[in-house]
């Protein structure tokens, strides 16, 4: 080999290798700063509610919980809307594709602390005014929603985090679904397939794995994202007690008690955020593993 | 051979925007003959071929005027019931394009989309589609494999077996071998006189020996006109046009 050749690939390689190295590096960093918490409560540190400095004692559930809960509430609008967004950019004429592209795409450059503000003074009041007392009209809405009427909440959370998601995920799904062979819809058209069918049994088929790649992204960004839902998530230390209860989530809790912590309660906030990067990063895993396991059947060769 | 004329083209003109690819074309397809459609790239042999089963409506500024009747009725009129239409006058691409699903999937689901089956009479379907496009040997032990991962020539074959189904009229084919290796190709023009028993097949070839080994009419296309029509026979030993002699003896194209 060439000796350039040799000093490029080395230059290469440390520059690769801090990338590989960042996720173990802070597991382990994790995972020495919560050696203490894991010491004293073991592994029911996971299901134990209770969160109480005074005595002591501290649970992940309130926040595991929570994060679950707020980013399953974030996605249940957010896909179909990115998908439906999606579809819409790839089929309509450019000249009103481009400025909707644009439009999405910019949604992703508001700061996450505006999406606060704004979920905080505009979303939480409407809630509280117009949307919860309606849905409390509902037969059994006590046991869906809880009895809270504050208008924060898991459920305003998780509506500020799909729109926070959705840029990134419709602008992944627009550029997987754009890259359908257009004979392959021609194919689907021409066994006599409506745009429906089309939509349904053939683009969205092919780009599946994109596509669930890109609610992913987006879903990875609803589990860790802090700010917004600090504002509206009510912050209290408790389990759900309903959709439109008050909580907190992991994130949540590490911004409003790390500075003051320490000892024990430093502890187990480092746990709680261990907690956070294998929820993380074992959703992304199994996504890929299922992935895998199912792409065979749509004849992926890799 | 003097059998019924299955589609019937007057005075076709096609647009891309302004673009005028299509000039008056006239051409008469006879039911269950093989006729074939030569001509230089960019002739209009493709877009002719596009406009028998409606495809080129996925595309906005594409537009066909004239009348192309199918059995008689015209297919350009607005209001044609196009499912139905691209049931009848099935399509077979350059490329193989099978459909991210299985091997039995890819011929299940056009069958399911027209027509009600009971689970045995599905299966029956694709056996006997799979045997008609020849390939039923090579994939009967793997049917739940998925299409995609099949070699380029047994996708054509898949897509051949994927668009006889749905049991269609016409059978299109755009330059079905183009993107495959000699040996698919012989598999797939083996294939074709049996297939013509049972259906009307239109094909777009570049290859001057294909046309004159598998069809029995062959029109010359020549910057989007129609430059002669008749029987392969005579235009590839008597052709009337001096464009199509020159074309046919490799003069240019």
């Amino acid at each position: 080999m060439q000796r350039t050749d040799k000093i490029f690939r080395l230059v290469c390689l440390l520059c690769a290798l801090p990338a590989a190295l960042l996720l173990p590096g802070m597991l382990l960093q994790l995972l020495s700063n919560s050696a203490e918490a894991w010491h004293t409560f073991g592994l029911s540190f996971l299901w134990s509610s209770e969160w109480d400095p005074a005595a002591g004692k501290y649970g992940a559930w309130p926040g595991i919980a929570g994060t679950l809960l707020t980013t399953a509430t974030a996605l249940v609008p957010a896909v179909p809307l990115a998908f439906s967004a999606a579809l819409l950019l790839t089929e309509v004429p450019s000249w009103l594709a481009k400025p909707l592209s644009h439009a999405v795409d910019l949604l992703a450059a508001i700061p996450s602390v505006i999406y606060g503000m704004w979920g905080l003074f505009v979303l939480a009041p409407l809630m509280q005014e117009h949307v919860q007392p309606l849905l409390a009209r509902l037969p059994g809405s006590t046991l869906l929603l809880g009895e809270d009427n504050s208008g924060f909440g898991f459920l305003t959370a998780g509506l500020i985090l799909a729109l926070m998601i959705l840029p990134y995920m419709c602008a992944i799904m627009r550029d997987v679904i754009s890259m359908t062979p257009p004979m392959l819809r021609e194919a689907a058209y021409g066994v006599g397939c409506t745009c429906l069918e089309t939509t349904r049994d053939i683009v969205l088929r092919h780009g599946l794995r994109g596509i669930i790649g890109g609610i992913f992204i987006g879903l990875g960004r609803a589990l860790g994202e802090t700010m917004a839902v600090l504002f509206v998530v009510g912050n209290i230390m408790e389990p759900p007690a309903g959709l439109c209860s008050c909580g907190t989530t992991i994130a949540a809790t590490l911004a409003n008690n790390f500075a003051e912590a320490d000892g024990l309660q430093r502890s187990a906030l480092f746990a709680l955020g261990l907690v956070l990067v294998v929820m993380s990063v074992g959703i992304q895993a199994g996504a890929q593993y299922y992935l895998r396991l199912t792409g065979a059947k749509r004849g992926e060769t890799i | 051979m003097n059998n019924p004329v299955k589609i019937s083209t007057r005075g076709l003109n096609f647009y891309y925007g302004d673009n005028r690819a299509l000039i008056d074309n006239n051409l008469d397809i006879r039911a269950n003959c093989i006729t074939a459609v030569i001509g230089p790239s960019g002739c209009g042999k493709s877009t002719h071929l596009r406009v028998y089963n409606q495809i080129y409506r996925l595309y906005r500024g594409q537009r066909a005027e004239g009348t192309v009747l199918l059995d008689g009725k015209n297919i350009l009129e607005p209001g044609v019931d196009l499912p139905d239409l691209r049931r009848r006058v099935g399509m077979i691409f350059q490329k193989p394009t099978p459909f991210p699903m299985s091997i039995y999937d890819n011929i299940a689901y056009p069958l399911r989309l027209h027509y009600k089956l009971s689970r045995s009479e599905e299966e029956g379907r694709v056996e006997d589609a799979l045997r008609r496009a020849c390939i039923w040997d090579e994939v009967k032990d793997k049917l739940q494999r998925g299409g995609p991962a099949l070699s380029g020539g047994q996708q054509q074959r898949l897509c051949i077996a994927r668009a006889i189904a749905a049991e269609p009229e016409v059978l299109l084919m755009d330059e079905p071998t183009s993107a495959i290796d000699p040996v698919a190709t012989n598999k797939i023009e083996e294939l074709l006189p049996e297939l013509r028993r049972r259906f009307t097949i239109v094909i777009v070839t570049h290859n001057m020996q294909q046309a004159s080994r598998i069809s029995d009419y062959t029109a010359f296309f020549y910057k989007g006109r129609i430059v002669e029509t008749d029987t392969t026979a005579k235009i590839f030993t008597n052709p009337s046009d001096k464009k199509t002699e020159e074309y046919i003896t490799g003069r240019f194209g």
